[in-house]
């Protein structure tokens, strides 16, 4: 399995995301610069957190439009899979890869703790090792992370069942109290409709290993790992 | 060449006294112009000359085991094992946050970031030392402060892990925002920034050159007053995104051997940097010309590029002939960087405008040439007596101890820290909101435990023993984590020195410093001092020497967190307990006074406890380790409680006299720790700490969802968390 990196001016969870990739699961590693216009063959792209550009303007708007996300683009239209984590998930957003939008926090301040998250879809690459309403403990770390979308888009999401992660209490229930953020629904992460391009705020490379406080984000790489395998003997 | 040629309000812009003046002019032999009298004035300030205090920091012990780099240089260093050295220092940015909050603090944690990548060590982490006058008057204060460091930390992608925050009313007018940053660098890829090398050339990168931050050195070593509003132009605006490109291009530069040496462009800008750089060689010289800088703005001097202090800038020695490699790899950042001259041998600062000198001054004039200021200090009176009997006896311990959590000095901190990114890069082993951070080094078993501390009322009674025990705190912060202190970074804060009471508060402090340093084995390796914190000439703030220590452990698998962890454990106090309320967060709060003698320090007790500690941490007796501060044995009680979310259940106290009830509870005895032990371990335990003839009490037992001193008090944690989850700073 080889996992694609990108990095723009500004980012800074592509080496904490390369770690886990390459130290942890000891799967294929490559960092794919902004400014190129090759994915260098790999399976999975990811697009870490991080202030790409400075987030000037507004987060990612900058960053839809260096080349490198042209080809992430073309990647996404053959299936290919697209995961953005945190700034990521704003660059996917602003690039029209998934529906919606982050916005500034309820609170108007950055916010960085552990949240906990219902895991709604278990049929995707991303998710394929968690269990059915599992609850992952994973931090946040952003000041523009509250999810909005307009009521007929939403809707239509919910329908599809593109709603993967919702902000819950420990216990899986989704309330007000467990939403960090002010999004809308609690959402935490979405997928397109296809399946294949996962959005998600919280960092699921910050709790892969114990000593960092958990381990539910390993479930995430390692489903996207494992799926690859499956790919490959089926 | 008398003192009438130049105007005295000439003189007073450039913040240089008639003897300075006249100093200059004897030794250059003929009157400075114009752009070098800027030079010198901003050269010769307090903040870049240590004019008032430089004599009495050599008596700070600065070398010892595995000090790789003293002060003199951007940082700090110290090996911590496996080949690897921690790169660290604190720096203040008070005056400029007093003017402008949220630009003032974030250009201070960019500004001490940059003095690491000059060692060619990544930065790893960020604390913040922080003092603001009473909530909520200060509320601005604190909002943009906070709000400016986790702007730039968080955006540059730095975890900002610990630090402090106080409110006095002494910081009221005089907020105080000191930065502290830790980087890592193989030990044989440490760099200094030194201009060696005759004929190599100097570039400057990153940001263009605007005229923002003109005389902020100066105007760092005035006192406030009325018009400091107006000196808003001389505080700079921070550029994260810009910060982090550099970083990163200079991280890739430290792995070619084009580079000889990377100079932070801070305080007193271009002047500063290039003084320094080359007077760190003998015989070193300098010539640039200031048409070749980049600039922002046109219209500008040679004067206004000389002395800006735009930020995100660097100075980097390259070898001869490989500037265009240095070039290619700070495009590929996007970022703009111009050779602007060359490293000479003779000694002189040469600054060209194209054609034309426009300045030629002697690097050591610059760098060396300030008269030492011989300052007198005087104590003052000393008014502040206690009466410990006089005291009303404790009435009720619960109903004090919500009232202490809920204080602004001991309330939770999660309100504040929760604004920082301080998980990025993976490496938090121990999280804000316990005594020390912890992060652990990746590819190695290695950990470094980073804390801040000091408690300024102590030194405001004591001078001399509060700094001893604000040393004996950072240590016991570091060794609560199961670390083992290496090394510190000081910032000394202080009121105008030219006020005898002030100087005699900054020599009995750094006198402090020195005897506590050496008795706990603790270089100083780098440092800052922030002078003239005071406004209109009266309101002072207290006597601030904040302690940034680093530590190691040589195994992060054996580090200990403050909360208890497990029911059923032994919770102990360890250290002995004695009347010592002067100075107290209890005082204060339960009485309203700030009064008496800070609590007595025995180092030789210090170093027994210290000891204990690392020694059961090492042997896997403890389960959690709470350094007992602030508040005494029962708010370190209750953090530990809230912070594993675990009661504990314990007999009722009965102190034996002359012992009091309240001091036992809310007395600050130095040299004690919370602890949780399992019930295995408890023989061990008790025969080590008998070896270190170390008093060992049991206090009770860890579990249920209650504190409860038996008839005593009784309280739940949920009761507890909400006092202690109060602040509010809005």
């Amino acid at each position: 399995m080889k996992f694609g990196v990108v990095v723009f001016p500004g980012t800074w969870s592509d080496r904490d995301c390369g770690w886990v990739i390459d130290q942890v699961l000891g799967q294929e590693l490559v960092y794919l610069w902004h400014k190129d216009s090759d994915l260098k063959g790999c399976d999975c792209v990811i697009l870490p957190g991080g202030f790409a550009y400075g987030d000037y303007l507004r987060t990612g708007a900058i960053a839809r439009f260096a080349p490198i996300m042209e080809k992430v683009g073309e990647f996404a239209d053959r299936g290919g899979l697209v995961w953005g984590i945190c700034n990521g998930f704003q660059v996917l957003c602003e690039a029209g890869l998934l529906p919606g939008a982050l916005i500034r926090n309820a609170s108007l301040e950055f916010r960085c703790e552990w949240t906990h998250l219902l895991v709604e879809r278990t049929d995707l690459a991303f998710t394929g090792q968690c269990t059915e309403r599992d609850v992952l403990r994973v931090p946040i770390a952003h000041g523009e992370g509250s999810y909005f979308a307009d009521p007929a888009t939403l809707s239509g999401m919910e329908q599809r069942g593109q709603v993967v992660f919702r902000y819950c209490d420990a216990g899986g229930r989704v309330v007000p109290g467990a939403n960090p953020n002010g999004s809308l629904h609690n959402i935490a992460g979405i997928v397109n409709s296809r399946g294949n391009v996962l959005g998600m705020m919280p960092h699921p490379e910050r709790c892969a290993e114990a000593e960092l406080g958990g381990t539910d984000g390993l479930k995430l790489f390692r489903s996207v790992a494992e799926n690859a395998f499956k790919v490959l003997v089926s | 060449m008398s003192i009438k040629s130049v105007d005295e309000r000439r003189l007073r812009e450039v913040a240089l006294t008639p003897d300075e003046y006249r100093a200059i002019v004897e030794q250059l032999k003929r009157a400075p112009n114009e752009v070098e009298l800027g030079m010198l004035g901003v050269l010769w300030s307090e903040h870049c000359s240590y004019k008032s205090s430089r004599a009495l920091l050599r008596r700070l012990p600065s070398t010892g085991q595995g000090v790789v780099q003293g002060p003199g240089e951007n940082a700090g260093a110290v090996e911590i094992g496996e080949g690897w050295s921690v790169v660290f220092k604190i720096e203040s940015h008070n005056h400029p946050s007093a003017i402008e909050p949220y630009q003032g603090a974030a250009t201070g944690v960019g500004g001490i970031i940059r003095d690491v990548i000059a060692m060619g060590a990544r930065p790893i982490a960020l604390l913040d030392s922080l003092r603001f006058g009473p909530l909520p008057a200060s509320a601005r204060h604190v909002e943009g402060v906070v709000a400016g460091i986790g702007g730039y930390g968080n955006c540059i992608g730095i975890p900002t892990v610990g630090g402090e925050v106080y409110f006095e009313d002494c910081y009221a007018s005089n907020p105080l925002v000191n930065a502290m940053c830790v980087g890592l660098v193989r030990t044989d890829q440490l760099m200094r920034a030194r201009a060696e090398g005759a004929g190599n050339s100097l570039m400057l990168v990153g940001a263009d050159t605007g005229r923002d931050g003109i005389h902020g050195a100066s105007f760092a070593s005035l006192e406030l007053d009325e018009q400091s509003a107006q000196r808003r132009p001389a505080v700079q605006v921070g550029n994260p995104f810009l910060e982090k490109c550099l970083l990163e291009a200079c991280m890739d530069l430290a792995h070619t051997d084009a580079v000889v040496a990377i100079q932070d462009l801070g305080a007193a800008g271009l002047t500063s940097a290039v003084a320094e750089c080359a007077g760190r060689v003998e015989g070193a010289g300098a010539r640039i010309d200031v048409g070749r800088v980049p600039r922002r703005e046109r219209g500008m001097t040679p004067y206004d590029v000389m002395l800006s202090e735009s930020q995100e800038r660097m100075l980097v020695v390259v070898r001869r002939g490989r500037e265009r490699e240095v070039e290619t790899i700070f495009q590929a950042w996007d970022l703009t960087s111009a050779v602007i001259g060359e490293v000479t041998g003779d000694g002189q600062l040469t600054v060209l405008d194209g054609e034309d000198q426009v300045a030629r001054v002697p690097v050591r004039l610059l760098t060396d040439g300030v008269p030492m200021r011989r300052l007198i200090g005087l104590p003052p009176e000393p008014p502040y007596g206690l009466e410990v009997d006089a005291l009303p006896p404790l009435a009720d311990p619960g109903a004090s101890l919500l009232r202490m959590l809920a204080s602004p000095n001991l309330s939770s901190r999660r309100g504040i820290f929760r604004r920082y990114d301080h998980m990025v890069g993976d490496s938090t082993v121990v999280a804000p909101g316990g005594d020390a951070a912890m992060l652990r080094i990746k590819g190695t078993r290695l950990g470094i435990a980073v804390t801040t501390d000091c408690n300024a009322r102590y030194c405001h009674l004591d001078p001399h023993l509060g700094a001893q025990l604000a040393v004996a705190e950072a240590a016991r912060n570091i060794v609560a984590t199961g670390a083992r202190p290496l090394a510190v970074t000081d910032c000394l804060n202080f009121a105008n020195p030219d006020r005898p009471e002030v100087y005699w508060e900054l020599e009995e402090v750094v006198a402090g410093l020195a005897y506590a340093c050496r008795a706990l084995d603790l270089p100083v390796v780098s440092g800052n001092v922030s002078l003239y914190n005071d406004s209109n000439g009266t309101s002072a703030i207290y006597p601030t020497p904040v302690i940034g220590m680093v530590g190691v452990i040589d195994d992060y698998g054996k580090r200990l967190g403050a909360g208890l962890s497990a029911e059923g454990d032994f919770v102990l106090l360890i250290g002995s307990s004695h009347n010592d309320l002067g100075g107290s967060e209890y005082l204060k709060v339960e009485h309203g006074h700030v009064a008496g003698r800070p609590p007595a320090l025995d180092l030789t007790r210090e170093k027994a406890v210290l000891r204990l500690i690392l020694s059961a941490a090492q042997s896997g007796y403890l389960h959690s380790a709470h350094d007992c501060a602030e508040g005494g044995m029962l708010v370190a009680l209750a953090e530990a409680c809230l912070l594993g979310g675990i009661g504990v259940r314990c007999p009722a106290i009965r102190p034996e006299p002359p012992l009091r009830l309240d001091a036992a509870f809310f007395g600050e005895s130095p040299s004690r720790f919370i602890v949780s032990v399992p019930s295995r371990a408890m023989p061990e335990m008790q025969s080590l700490a008998r070896r270190h003839n170390v008093e060992l009490s049991l206090l009770g037992l860890a579990g249920g969802e209650v504190i409860e001193f038996e008839g005593q008090l009784k309280l739940s944690l949920a009761e507890l968390r909400m006092a202690w989850d109060s602040m509010v700073i809005s």
